[in-house]
C-alpha cells in the first residue's frame, strides 16, 4: 500500500504525477527529453537499456520491468538481449562500448565518486564520445531518482512476471514515448 | 578533473547544466518548483533536507552549495551543521526531524523507506504533501549529488563562491538570462554562475 493517498488504479509513476501534475510534468518532460531526445549517440533502445539496468541494481521493480519492457520493445527481434544484458552484461551480445558504459552506470548507481579516469578511459577506447559518457551518467542519476520516488512512496507495482502488462506498457513506451497521465 | 571537458569556470553542477541545456530545462524547472514554490515547508526546511542528502551521499559541491542557501535562508548556519550532524538532536521540530528521517531513508534507496517512519512524521503532523516532497526533494538530490560526481566535476576555486551562489539560488533556480560565458572574476558586479 503506498504511504500517501495516491489516485487509485494507476501503477507506479504514473500515479506521482496524477497525483502531484505540476512537478510530474517536468519529470515527465525530463524523461522525455533524456530517453527519446534526437540528440543522443545513444540509440532510443540503449538508454531504455540502461535505465533497465540501474533501475534493476536498486531493485526497483516497476522502473526495471517497464524500462526493460521498452527496451525489448525497441530492441526488436535482438529483444532478448535486454534480459541477457540483465543478468550478466559482460557476457551479453552487446558492444564493447555498451559493456564499458554500464560498468560506468553501475558504479553511479552504487556510489558516483567511485568511476574512475579508467573506466572513462575503457569506454573511450571503445570509441565512446563526450556526449556519451555523459548521457550515460545523466541517465544512471536520473533513474536512480526515479527509483527513489517510485520506492520511497511505496506505489502499487503490478507483479514482476505478468509480462502482459509490463509488454503493453513496454510498446506504450516505446511508441509514444513519455506522455503524462491526465 | 571532470571526465568530461567542462568550461572551468563554471564547476559543480553549474557546468553541467550548461553543457546539455535542453535536459537542464526540465530539471532547473522541477527544481524551482519543489524547492521555491508554494508549500507548507519553509525554503529553508526543503534545504535543510537538500543538504542532508547532500552530505550522506558525500557530495562536496551540493553540501557546501545547499548548507550556504540555508545558512542564508535561515540567518544562521548552526541549525543546517547540527541538522547535517543528526538531525534528530537539532534544534528543528518533531515534523521536521521526522520528515528529516524519510530523507535519510530515501537517500539509501527508496526501499528504505518504512512505513514507521511515515506513520511517525503523520503523527507529528506532516501531511501526505509534505511526505511526498520529502521523498522528492531527497530522490533530487540524490540525482544531483550522482550528476555531478559521476562526471568528477570540478570544486570552485575561490571559498566565497559558495556565499555567492547561495544567495542567487535563495532567489531562484532559474538559468540566468544572459548565460554563463564569463568568469565570477571577469563580472565582478553580478552574481556567480549557478543552477
Amino acid at each position: 500500500m503506498p504511504h500517501i493517498q495516491l489516485p487509485e488504479g494507476v501503477p507506479g509513476i504514473r500515479s506521482l504525477a496524477a497525483y502531484r501534475p505540476d512537478t510530474g510534468k517536468f519529470l515527465y518532460e525530463w524523461a522525455q527529453t533524456l530517453l527519446r531526445g534526437g540528440d543522443s549517440p545513444l540509440s532510443e533502445a540503449e538508454r531504455e537499456l540502461i535505465a533497465a539496468y540501474v533501475s534493476h541494481r536498486n531493485e526497483c521493480t516497476f522502473c526495471m520491468s517497464s524500462h526493460a519492457a521498452a527496451a525489448r520493445f525497441l530492441y526488436k527481434e535482438a529483444g532478448q538481449t535486454v534480459d541477457i544484458v540483465l543478468n550478466d552484461y559482460r557476457n551479453a551480445p552487446i558492444s564493447e562500448k555498451l559493456k564499458a558504459l554500464l560498468t560506468i552506470a553501475g558504479k553511479v548507481q552504487s556510489d558516483a565518486r567511485t568511476v574512475l579516469d579508467e573506466d572513462v578511459a575503457l569506454a573511450r577506447s571503445h570509441g565512446a564520445v563526450d556526449r556519451d559518457i555523459h548521457d550515460t551518467v545523466l541517465i544512471a542519476a536520473t533513474f536512480c531518482m526515479f527509483n527513489r520516488y517510485v520506492d520511497g512512496l511505496a506505489t502499487i507495482t503490478p507483479p514482476a512476471n505478468d509480462l502482459d502488462t509490463w509488454n503493453a506498457m513496454g510498446e506504450r513506451m516505446g511508441t509514444f514515448g513519455y506522455v503524462p497521465p491526465r | 578533473m571532470p571526465h568530461i571537458p567542462l568550461p572551468p569556470h563554471l564547476p559543480g553542477i553549474t557546468g553541467l547544466l550548461e553543457y546539455r541545456q535542453d535536459t537542464a530545462a526540465p530539471i532547473r524547472e522541477l527544481t524551482q518548483l519543489i524547492l521555491r514554490g508554494e508549500s507548507s515547508l519553509t525554503f529553508a526546511e526543503r534545504e535543510l533536507i537538500a543538504s542532508l542528502v547532500s552530505h550522506r551521499n558525500e557530495c562536496r559541491f551540493c553540501t557546501a552549495a545547499h548548507s550556504a542557501v540555508t545558512g542564508i535562508l535561515m540567518g544562521e548556519n548552526d541549525t543546517c551543521d547540527l541538522v547535517r550532524e543528526n538531525y534528530e538532536t537539532a534544534p528543528v521540530s518533531d515534523k521536521m526531524k521526522a520528515l528529516l528521517h524519510i530523507a535519510a531513508q530515501a537517500q539509501r534507496g527508496g526501499r528504505y523507506v518504512t512505513e514507521s517512519a511515515v506513520d511517525r512524521a503523520k503523527t507529528a503532523g506532516a501531511t501526505d504533501l509534505e511526505i511526498h516532497d520529502t521523498v522528492l526533494i531527497a530522490a533530487l538530490f540524490c540525482f544531483y549529488n550522482k550528476y555531478v560526481d559521476g562526471l568528477a566535476t570540478d570544486l570552485p576555486a575561490d571559498s566565497g563562491y559558495f556565499q555567492l551562489l547561495g544567495e542567487r539560488i535563495a532567489v531562484s533556480y532559474g538559468r540566468r538570462p544572459e548565460g554563463y560565458e564569463h568568469s565570477l572574476s571577469h563580472t565582478p558586479n553580478t552574481t556567480p554562475e549557478t543552477h
